[in-house]
């Protein structure tokens, strides 16, 4: 019987760089800006790093392939560096390679460093996705808020909810974002903005229009883990470490898109994820025990069905929750409060581990204007692929024991 | 008995308002404000003669055993391959079986009678089974051209056969002169023209009633017993005073479909036989002329067996599903008269791996999924395991034919930011109501009335060009059915 990762792994250091359009950096600079940060806050130097994971997505922008790039790089002391690639899930999926590596007692000191370059395409919007050599057959030629959308029909019709009720709630969750981003420097996007101003927006893929979609952003985010014990004796305080209480990740097998089943207006693999991770970490329920969240908003819509498959929305409910401030800042479970994916922006092989930077910076006191009062649990959820064939990684954040 | 035993055709959606192409281009050619009346059949940017080809087979099969046909015939001067089987992609998205014969005709406005005289032919020499001839036709024009106004793109098919024969063949008679009232060379886009007033004496006055007089005089009809003349012309009348000059009732000359369809080229002849069987009653005789450098005149007189084949989409039903257009300017775009910036997104272009493809054109051509062995379950792509999370059993999948499996949309976006010639792209899940289901294309769609439950038919369309390789790709989308209820 696994035993879990609870209380195993904790974290040393963290860095992430300012997201958004950076057109001073490529990926090579982003990865050392976050990088150096961690190095500082976890107070060691490069050559005491055992072992390395990387996340970047994009082959066809950014790096490239392998784990040679981040070696290069950030001078890593030639130890194993492993490049970990899961859509738009790839940075949680760097981080789990780090902190298994560390619990597994393979090395004492992890890094996992995620990077995305995506304003090297020479257009908005994400670059078109190397999918092999069949899809292109028979797939239509899907974008990323084509294929959330869809979840936005099924929602709309299983729940009938009419358009305009789905649009208004769609709206008050990116605004909701905005004025959390607007309190974070490193944001891409700093600016509050109206639910009317959202909703006069142009349409991209009905029904969502441009602000219900997240920047696509230039950006890297990086963590050094290890254990309880050598984070100690590194000068840690225990009471003030934060500490992995579970990561979870859960894949489609095919049966959302090829088996008539699915309903298409949740997440399955959410659910399967986001449960076994209460169970790891040992939550009973979330709605009450959660202390913030930062889910995979690649889109507004994303967002609402994520509250109901995390288990902490009604079925049905996430309109009624989002409506009345729950997710707010000064609601019960501040959702996005570092601005998330839609206004921090997404570098999709960094925002796995920002989302859990921002948790880490919450339990640790340290968001500054956005501080919320006295966290205790924080959980990430990333999100990669499409919502009939996906990756969802969740993780579990909080005070160690 | 040796004759028609099914017939099919289509005619695409979209119509385009003539007096729209007119009046842009008047000022610069007054010629084409003649053209002003009526509408032609306008292919989608994901149609070409293929697709409109397989829509029409398709029709013709309707309802029909298709695993004992022998032969396939397809006839166009718009093919859209000139090194690669046109016949054999038809056949593949028709999933007809492999051992058939499979032929293209083109180079002349005679092909789609040749494909009906080949397939007689094959027939004749006592070959098992059924065969098809098939016609269509995408001809491109310039812009501010006459022909860009009068033609129009279509399909039309046939099954022929010995047993439950509708229209009996009574025999032909073909002639072969190089009279050039159009050409276009082998590496040319667009046609090059001779004067109509010459076409019109020297050709559909003389050569044609020429072949017409030969073929009644050899096969011992009297002209006046004609019951339906078939003669695609260019102008109104001009099939009846052909009629006329050759002693049968200029009453009995078939309506050109000029002003609703278009010319539709070397499809017209076969296109104009289909909806004269729509219309014709058993015992009536039937002259077709295909006219192209010389003629091909066929003769058929239709059996009891006519009142006994189920009622066909035909043309009747194609131009009763109909769309008007009247962005002239869309008209242009689709057929790449008009250079369109599409934007660095379409830049995207993945090679045609003709390995994936060839392990899978079974699935790609005729949309054929698989039905696991165990279950039951009709899935796409097929696969070694099973989809159904309660089965996942491991083994070979018995084939299965998703294409004429009635389906409706499960969820659906119009997506503004993907590129497609004619957005927002329309995709969704498509669910088959007998099991099975996967994200496809939308196609025929109206903005704004796509929804949740909508019934759609299942369509071979054009998935993306190649510009690069040269290669066009092909795949099944889903077209609403319009008029159906929703679910």
């Amino acid at each position: 019987m696994a035993s879990g990762i609870k209380d195993k792994v904790v974290i040393l250091g963290m860095g992430c760089t300012r997201f958004g359009e950076r057109w001073d950096a490529g990926a090579e600079e982003l990865m050392v800006e976050a990088f150096d940060e961690a190095l500082g806050d976890a107070g060691i130097g490069r050559k005491e790093i055992g072992a390395a994971w990387l996340g970047s997505c994009m082959d066809e922008v950014n790096i490239g392939k392998s784990a040679l790039p981040a070696s290069i790089a950030l001078r890593l002391d030639n130890i194993p560096v492993t490049r970990v690639e899961n859509y738009c899930a790839t940075g949680t999926e760097a981080f789990r390679g780090a902190v298994y590596a560390v619990a597994a007692g393979a090395c004492d000191i992890a890094l996992a460093i995620g990077v995305e370059k995506l304003k090297d395409t020479g257009y908005g919007g994400l670059p078109g996705l190397d999918i092999g050599t069949m899809p292109p057959l028979w797939w239509p030629n899907l974008s990323a808020p084509g294929v959330f959308a869809q979840v936005a029909s099924a929602y709309m019709k299983k729940f009938n909810v009419s358009r305009d009720e789905l649009k208004r709630a769609l709206a008050e969750i990116s605004a909701k974002s905005h004025v959390n981003g607007a309190k974070n420097p490193k944001a891409h996007l700093q600016k509050a903005v109206s639910c009317d101003a959202i909703l006069a927006a142009p349409m991209i893929a009905e029904p969502l229009g441009l602000f219900d979609c997240c920047g696509v952003s230039d950006g890297a985010a990086c963590a050094i883990v290890t254990t309880p014990e050598i984070a100690q004796s590194l000068g840690k305080k225990a009471d003030e470490l934060v500490a992995i209480k579970a990561l979870q990740l859960s894949l489609s097998n095919g049966a959302e898109g090829g088996y008539n089943a699915w309903d298409g207006a949740y997440i399955p693999t959410t659910r399967k994820a986001s449960s076994r991770a209460y169970a790891e970490a040992g939550i009973r329920d979330p709605r009450k025990e959660l202390s913030m969240i930062e889910v995979h908003d690649c889109f507004s819509i994303t967002e609402l069905v994520t509250m109901e498959d995390l288990g902490i929305s009604a079925e049905g409910g996430a309109i009624r929750d989002i409506m009345d401030g729950f997710y707010n800042a000064d609601g019960k479970i501040p959702c996005q409060i570092d601005g998330g994916l839609k206004c921090f922006g997404h570098p999709i092989g960094a925002s796995g581990i920002r989302m859990v930077y921002e948790m880490y910076l919450q339990l640790s006191g340290r968001a500054g204007a956005r501080q919320l009062p006295a966290p205790v649990y924080g959980l990430t959820h990333n999100l990669g692929g499409f919502p009939h064939q996906n990756v969802v990684g969740i993780s579990v954040v909080g005070r160690y024991r | 008995m040796l004759g028609i035993t099914s017939f099919g055709a289509y005619i695409p959606r979209l119509r385009l308002v003539r007096a729209v192409g007119a009046q842009a281009n008047a000022w610069f050619n007054s010629a084409v404000l003649a053209q002003s009346r009526g509408e032609r059949a306008m292919a989608n940017w994901d149609e070409d003669t293929l697709t409109m080809a397989v829509e029409a087979a398709r029709d013709a099969l309707s309802g029909r055993a298709r695993d004992d046909i022998g032969a396939v015939f397809f006839g166009s001067t718009t093919h859209p391959f000139a090194d690669r089987q046109n016949a054999g992609l038809l056949a593949g998205a028709l999933d007809l079986p492999e051992a058939i014969v499979a032929s293209d005709l083109a180079g002349s406005q005679k092909a789609g009678t040749g494909t009906l005289l080949a397939a007689l032919n094959h027939a004749a020499a006592g070959h098992r089974g059924e065969s098809l001839a098939v016609a269509g036709e995408h001809r491109r024009a310039r812009a501010g051209s006459v022909q860009e106004l009068l033609y129009g793109d279509a399909a039309a098919a046939f099954s022929i056969g010995r047993d439950q024969v509708i229209a009996e063949f009574l025999g032909s008679h073909s002639t072969s002169v190089d009279f050039v009232d159009h050409y276009r060379r082998a590496d040319s886009d667009f046609e090059y023209h001779w004067e109509e007033r010459w076409i019109r004496d020297e050709g559909y006055m003389k050569l044609v009633p020429a072949s017409i007089a030969a073929a009644l005089a050899k096969l011992e009809i009297d002209g006046a017993s004609v019951d339906h003349f078939i003669l695609p012309e260019n102008t109104a009348k001009l099939a009846a005073a052909v009629a006329k000059r050759c002693g049968i009732a200029e009453s009995s000359a078939r309506d050109g479909l000029l002003g609703n369809v278009g010319l539709t080229g070397a499809a017209h002849p076969l296109l104009l036989l289909a909806h004269a069987l729509e219309d014709a009653r058993p015992g009536q005789t039937l002259i077709v002329v295909g006219f192209g450098q010389g003629c091909d005149v066929l003769a058929f007189r239709t059996t009891e067996a006519l009142d006994r084949l189920a009622r066909r989409h035909a043309v009747s039903g194609s131009l009763a599903r109909r769309k008007e257009e009247r962005n002239y300017q869309k008209f242009m775009a689709f057929n790449e008269v008009l250079v369109m910036e599409k934007g660095l997104r379409a830049e995207s272009n993945p090679q045609t791996a003709l390995t994936t493809q060839y392990r899978h054109r079974r699935m790609l051509l005729g949309l054929v999924g698989g039905r696991c062995t165990q279950c039951g379950t009709p899935q796409l792509p097929p696969a070694d395991v099973c989809v159904n999370p309660a089965c996942q059993h491991t083994g070979p999948m018995s084939p299965y034919r998703f294409a004429d499996e009635p389906a409706r949309i499960k969820t659906w976006s119009a997506d503004n930011l993907t590129f497609t010639p004619d957005p927002p792209a329309h995709y969704g899940m498509v669910e088959f109501e007998r099991g099975g289901r996967f994200m496809a294309d939308i196609t025929d769609y109206d903005v704004g009335a796509v929804s949740v439950g909508q019934a759609v038919r299942m369509v071979f369309r054009v998935r993306g060009r190649d510009p690069v390789r040269g290669i066009t790709r092909y795949f099944w989308k889903a077209a609403p059915v319009y008029g159906a209820k929703e679910a």
